[in-house]
């Protein structure tokens, strides 16, 4: 073991949550934030409508009412204690960012301006209420790019370009982690009291996605192989506007600007399915409803996709069809111009990958795997907790997209990831330096960097008779086909059999990168590892859970039920095998009801 | 249709010196060239080697030259470039191995400028929000979509010519700082930009604006950073 470092505190991952994360416990422990990538590459920066937060900068709003639309957007499947305290610290925490710099959009007085987003709404009358605070459509860009540079101004240590590979724990508690760095391919060791998991999601299981190809799963992995549980993986959101075929996201904040979604008649469909705030329904709500629409024949062409429209004298139209008002009373308008100036962004995307203009064309879209709800589970304060009693696991943290608290349930509200990444980076980055100030260093053991040596052994020794290439796209397709948007029990048990030969066939990948610098080739087929151990909990979970909840919806069991179901899944290995057992939900506000838009 | 591409490789743990791969492969035209070097790498010769993420041109990864031309291959299409491609890693900075080049001094330049907010005055009493009118957020809009790819530095003759110059994309973050209405460090970064290696090396050649993946007008943004050098105003 020639490159061992000591910190008191280890981040995984640079994202918002890590940087979070990395910045708060940093002021009191010694901390190094570890990334496979640059921090300002990470998948944060690819967020754009905006970070929720009852400011109220336009109209009334209180964070009574953000909880109980996240609860409601849920599917009543979130922990109310870990929702109630998210939506109380979102003011402040969207306010400390504006205090680091981040450049939000401002109200003609000056404060930070907010814009509506599907499934927000004011509790007394059902009707939308801006509460997205939003830097154009780049937020995510923004949040970033301001938290990595208040981590440069307090010198935080970074481990740029560091692939993870192994979680160390000695006598049930963390002691850090094993990385490669891949400019030398040498392995180190970031020996450490405190681990903190910031890894982001596992998009990269499905064939159309909105995520990153760095979106592989690393952290959850890791500690399911270390025998950590996973908690609700068969909850992954589905954005209902991604480009079509690229699955390149389109934000939500179009529909909050006044696009619409049109059906191959022309027909704005959506008030068909969500009456009340119609194209601004949840997210679970709109994909559901795009994908009936194609099934019944209604996609442009009988194809499957269908059109978002956010031209001006459509927008201006449909507003004026639903009496949307400014907050002066006058009746709601746009112009060229504004979206040009509230969507950039997107008019460019549009531009280059499409071709079409979405001020004068309308765009085509289908639903895109988005985010992931379930994760690596934890309590409110980023402690990751490892059974049903929520036992946590001493000097273990994890937080963001990796993490499952769970304060999205079922379904992820829009804007809730950026505000999740804030607050419970912040609180995983705290906890962890408290804990490192009274823990000691455990004594680590000798072969240390043993598993992950051997894993990348297999890879370079395997008999090449199977591609890394063929077989994640065969892992993407049967996912993004059979444990998409709508599933049933057939379907996922051929995709659990699917994942299953394709995980042995990827004993038989060996690379063909002898080489150690830069070694791609090796970290690209140890990550495709990752997403087929992710897969397999993804499909066994979903097969599992009969009901339809949120982002889980099963064609041959359509309705929620609560009788049977009103619980989190916990999915752990055991001698070899996966093992499923259940967690209850905290309720505390809000009795489940049926959920109509 | 089949395209043919022309792919810079080097490998430092084996090869003296950097040699020309030609692969030919089918590909749509729709196609980004990121997804051609991926079908490359995973079908044709995996040890192939560059940067990638986000694949849709915002997280900066995957700058390099295109037909001579500094651009993000996720954010530039078949259709675009034609089917005789030619790909090569950035200049002006140590090639890695293959595409992948050495960005640590990039990022050192970037460090130079103080790029982050800095207002040590006492927070509004309620707490709130620090105000500042759309008109002064809106000075400052441009430059704010920097997403540090490098794809300005590295096509500039002046940083080709000298690596200490701070280079395009470190005067777009300080630029980003010193007309937000709410810092109060522009002095400091005008101070440090007036330095040898600060804006007197931009000779506005405008490879940088016509480089830049997110069409920010940086000559432009240099030019204001020099005028507010020179009358010590930011309007």
């Amino acid at each position: 073991m020639a490159n061992v470092h000591q910190f008191d505190v280890v981040v995984v991952g640079a994202g918002g949550a890590g940087l979070m994360a990395g910045l708060y416990a940093s002021r009191t422990a010694k901390t190094a934030v570890i990334s496979k990538l640059y921090p300002t590459r990470s998948h944060t920066g690819a967020a754009q409508g905006g970070i929720s937060a009852a400011l109220g900068n336009y109209e009334e709003d209180k964070p009574e009412w953000h909880m109980y639309d996240t609860v409601k957007g849920s599917d009543y499947l979130g922990d109310q204690d870990a929702i109630e305290f998210m939506c109380n610290e979102a003011i402040d925490a969207v306010l400390e960012l504006e205090h680091m710099g981040l450049p939000f959009d401002r109200t003609p007085e000056g404060k930070i301006s907010q814009r509506p987003f599907g499934g927000h709404t004011n509790n007394e009358t059902g009707k939308p209420v801006r509460r997205a605070a939003h830097a154009a459509d780049r937020t995510g860009h923004m949040i970033l790019q301001t938290l990595y540079q208040q981590c440069l101004k307090n010198k935080v240590n970074f481990f740029d370009e560091y692939q993870v590979l192994d979680f160390i724990m000695v006598n049930g508690r963390a002691a850090g982690v094993v990385a490669v760095e891949l400019a030398t391919g040498e392995l180190h060791t970031i020996h450490a009291k405190a681990v903190v998991f910031a890894t982001g999601g596992h998009g990269r299981i499905f064939e159309v996605t909105s995520n990153a190809y760095a979106y592989t799963g690393d952290g959850a992995a890791i500690l399911l192989r270390r025998g950590i549980p996973l908690e609700d993986m068969e909850f992954f959101q589905f954005h209902p506007t991604g480009i079509y075929k690229l699955g390149i996201l389109i934000t939500e904040g179009v529909r909050g600007e006044g696009g619409v979604l049109l059906n191959g008649n022309g027909e704005r469909f959506m008030p068909k399915y969500a009456p009340t705030v119609k194209d601004l329904a949840s997210r679970d709500v709109v994909s559901r409803a795009i994908y009936t629409e194609i099934k019944e024949g209604r996609g442009i062409n009988g194809s499957n996709y269908v059109y978002l429209d956010i031209r001006p004298e459509s927008v201006n139209k449909y507003a004026a069809v639903d009496g949307r008002t400014n907050p002066d009373g006058s009746p709601y308008t746009i112009t060229a111009d504004t979206v040009l100036k509230k969507i950039p962004d997107i008019v460019d995307f549009c531009r280059v990958y499409l071709g079409v203009d979405p001020v004068t064309q309308v765009m085509p879209i289908q639903p895109t795997a988005h985010y992931t709800m379930g994760g690596i589970p934890t309590n409110k304060y980023g402690e990751v907790v490892i059974d049903d009693r929520n036992t946590i696991f001493p000097g273990l943290y994890a937080a963001g997209e990796c993490a499952c608290v769970s304060v999205h349930g079922a379904n992820r509200l829009g804007t809730n990831s950026l505000l999740d990444i804030v607050v419970f980076g912040k609180h995983a980055g705290l906890k962890a330096a408290e804990y490192a100030q009274s823990a000691d260093f455990e004594t680590l053991p000798g072969e240390v960097e043993a598993d992950a040596r051997s894993a990348f052994e297999a890879l370079r020794n395997g008999s090449k008779k199977e591609n890394a290439f063929d077989l994640s796209n065969e892992l993407k397709k049967v996912m993004f086909d059979d444990v998409g948007i709508y599933r049933s029990e057939k379907g996922m048990a051929e995709a659990l059999d699917k994942v299953r030969e394709l995980k042995e066939r990827f004993k038989d990948v060996g690379v063909t990168d002898t080489g150690k610098i830069f070694n791609t080739e090796l970290l690209n087929a140890w990550e495709l590892g990752n997403l087929l151990d992710i897969a397999e909990t993804v499909a066994m979970s979903a097969l599992n859970r009969k009901e339809s909840r949120g982002g889980h919806s099963r064609e041959d069991y359509p309705e929620r039920d609560d009788g049977s179901w009103l619980k989190h899944t916990l999915i752990a290995q055991k001698d070899g095998k996966l093992e499923i057992s259940y967690k209850p939900v905290v309720i505390t506000k809000h009795q489940p009801k049926a959920r109509v838009y | 249709m089949e395209v043919t591409v022309k792919i810079f490789r080097y490998n430092p743990e084996k090869d003296q010196r950097g040699n020309y791969v030609t692969y030919k492969v089918e590909a749509h035209e729709n196609d980004r060239v990121l997804d051609v070097l991926e079908y490359i790498k995973g079908k044709e010769d995996g040890t192939l080697s560059f940067r990638r993420s986000c694949a849709h041109g915002i997280c900066g990864s995957d700058a390099m030259r295109i037909n001579g031309r500094n651009m993000l291959a996720c954010k530039v299409l078949i259709r675009d470039v034609g089917t005789n491609i030619t790909v090569e890693p950035l200049l002006g900075l140590k090639i890695s191995k293959d595409l992948i080049v050495d960005m640590e001094p990039f990022f050192d330049n970037y460090k130079k400028v103080l790029p982050y907010f800095i207002n040590d005055s006492p927070l509004p009493e309620d707490g709130r929000e620090r105000l500042q009118s759309p008109e002064e957020r809106a000075r400052f809009d441009e430059t704010t979509k920097c997403i540090l790819c490098a794809a300005c530095t590295t096509s500039c003759p002046s940083y080709w010519a000298n690596g200490e110059y701070y280079g395009p994309a470190a005067i777009v973050t300080a630029h980003r700082f010193i007309f937000d209405s709410r810092d109060e460090a522009a002095g400091e970064r005008l101070q440090i930009l007036a330095e040898t290696d600060g804006v007197a090396r931009c000779h506005t050649a405008y490879n940088c604006t016509e480089a830049c993946p997110r069409e920010i007008k940086i000559t432009r943004a240099i030019g204001e950073v020099k005028m507010a050098m020179t009358t010590g105003k930011l309007d």
